[in-house]
């Protein structure tokens, strides 16, 4: 099956991209190295080609109960011009995506996954027929990430656009353009969704501005680096938030609140979760990667995502590990048993190490 | 190594042999210098870790011989001689993106006094090898 291409296909391969199927889609796994451009991205600036996410723009008088119902943050949150993170759970509250609902004057805008776009569109489809509102799928949209400590002042270079003033999780609309403060790197940054055609233009004047194209290598060391999940690896259909260092994304308030998953939901949250997802760290050479098996004082779990941390120079993961996990453990890395570490994510911010 | 894919061109230097498991092997000597090919470099990303073997170490031909740990994943590097290891490349340790940098030169893995220079002969020369690669990227 043929992968598709995003507007920005041909920049990448004429910049010497390695492109690389992911979630049905081909893209930029790295330009030549990935390791430098994370340090590009941690020290200056990077920019990363994601309009494989997938963007729906609801709206009408239904999209606010619509989105009070499937999304187990507060949809109340995203007032126009700010930016919403949290899960849509099905009823046993396990997480059928991650997204950030964005408001609007004009509604809502959603970004998804990749990977989850029918799951996605099904799941609020069957929940919109009955309501007052429109489903629009955004595939003429390109959406870019510039992220970096230089990330605002190459943006406002490249675009002429300044929102050095716009705080984080702020959105603002200018045109057809929609630019919000919003990143998947633990820098600070923005995230601009544009009309398709306008993309390569952008493209390049970022890149002559400064920013260093960036694939999806760097972007999975960023992000986790950084503390932030990645759907299908460290989360799915199976765990829910509270199993997965999310809890902080779900609005119990008011109590009557209802929002699907609660009611599964709030069973676990007074018994207690009795797994959770946690953070290691690796105190010897090795890389721990997805589906190895983490022995800890509490019991046995496995490691959902491990790279090797360019910023940190060793290696790090999440696993999900038994309730109370805690202090060393040993990771089984290709036959032998590795000692790490346990700790809490996220491993760095702003380009520091911050897990004690 | 195996299960290596890449879609770029690789260079295929004539002065080195090579296993179809992406190893190179170079006679200087009387010593076989050997190294990953830069197909094997490209398709495993970024190198984070070699774990050389230690010098005097036996190793024999289509064996493990060390791993090299990359961004993407862990591989084993297979001896493509039989031999004592007589030299290993300790700058790797601190500078293992040399391996992607510098396949065919500073890039180098280790040293094996020979047992059997026969040997060589079994491993394949650039045009054959670079057949290889060819057919093993059409696989993807």
């Amino acid at each position: 099956m043929a992968e598709r291409r995003t507007a920005l296909y041909d920049v990448h391969v004429a910049a010497g991209a390695r492109m690389t199927p992911f979630a049905g889609w081909s893209m930029p796994l790295n330009y030549g190295s990935q390791i430098a451009e994370h340090h590009g991205v941690r020290r200056s600036v990077g920019m990363f080609d994601v309009s494989h996410m997938t963007i729906t723009d609801l709206a009408g008088d239904g999209a606010r109960s619509l989105l009070a119902e499937v999304f187990a943050n507060d949809v109340a949150k995203a007032e126009p011009g700010r930016a919403v993170y949290g899960v849509l759970l099905n009823e046993s509250a396990g997480i059928v995506d991650d997204v950030i609902v964005y408001g609007r004057d004009a509604g809502y805008r959603l970004v998804s996954n990749a990977g989850t776009r029918q799951r996605v569109l099904e799941w609020l489809g069957v929940r919109a027929a009955d309501s007052d509102m429109e489903l629009r799928r955004r595939d003429d949209l390109a959406l870019l990430a510039v992220q970096g400590p230089d990330s605002l002042a190459v943006f406002a270079k490249a675009s002429g656009v300044d929102v050095a003033n716009l705080g984080a999780f702020r959105v603002r609309e200018r045109n057809d353009w929609m630019i919000a403060r919003t990143g998947y790197t633990g820098e600070d940054g923005v995230e601009v969704a544009l009309p398709e055609d306008e993309a390569p233009a952008l493209w390049r004047r970022l890149a002559d501005a400064g920013a260093m194209p960036a694939g999806l290598g760097a972007r999975d060391t960023l992000r986790l680096e950084a503390g932030l999940l990645l759907y299908g690896q460290d989360m799915d259909e199976t765990t829910s938030p509270l199993e997965s260092n999310l809890g902080w994304t779900v609005a119990w308030d008011p109590p009557n609140r209802a929002f699907v998953g609660r009611d599964a939901l709030a069973r676990q949250r007074s018994a207690g979760p009795e797994r959770v997802l946690r953070g290691i760290v690796l105190t010897v050479r090795g890389v721990m990667r997805h589906g190895q098996r983490v022995r800890s004082n509490a019991g046995d779990g496995t490691v959902t995502s491990g790279i090797f941390s360019p910023t940190l120079g060793y290696s790090i993961g999440f696993a999900r590990v038994p309730r109370g996990a805690a202090g060393d453990c040993l990771i089984e890395i290709r036959g032998s048993d590795i000692p790490g570490r346990i700790v809490r994510p996220p491993f760095v911010r702003q380009g520091k190490q911050v897990f004690k | 190594m195996n299960d290596v894919t890449s879609d770029m061109p690789a260079d295929i230097p004539d002065d080195v042999r090579y296993a179809p498991s992406h190893e190179w092997a170079r006679l200087d000597d009387d010593l076989v210098t050997v190294g990953i090919s830069d197909f094997a470099q490209q398709s495993l990303g970024d190198v984070v870790f070699v774990e050389l073997p230690e010098v005097n170490d036996e190793v024999h031909a289509g064996s493990e011989a060390c791993v090299v740990e990359s961004v993407k994943a862990a591989a084993d590097v297979y001896a493509p001689v039989s031999g004592t290891v007589v030299a290993v490349n300790d700058a790797l340790e601190d500078a293992p993106e040399t391996v992607n940098q510098d396949p065919y030169g500073d890039g180098w893995f280790f040293k094996v006094e020979p047992t059997d220079l026969d040997e060589l002969d079994d491993l394949l020369d650039a045009d054959s090898y670079g057949q290889h690669c060819e057919s093993e990227g059409d696989e993807d």
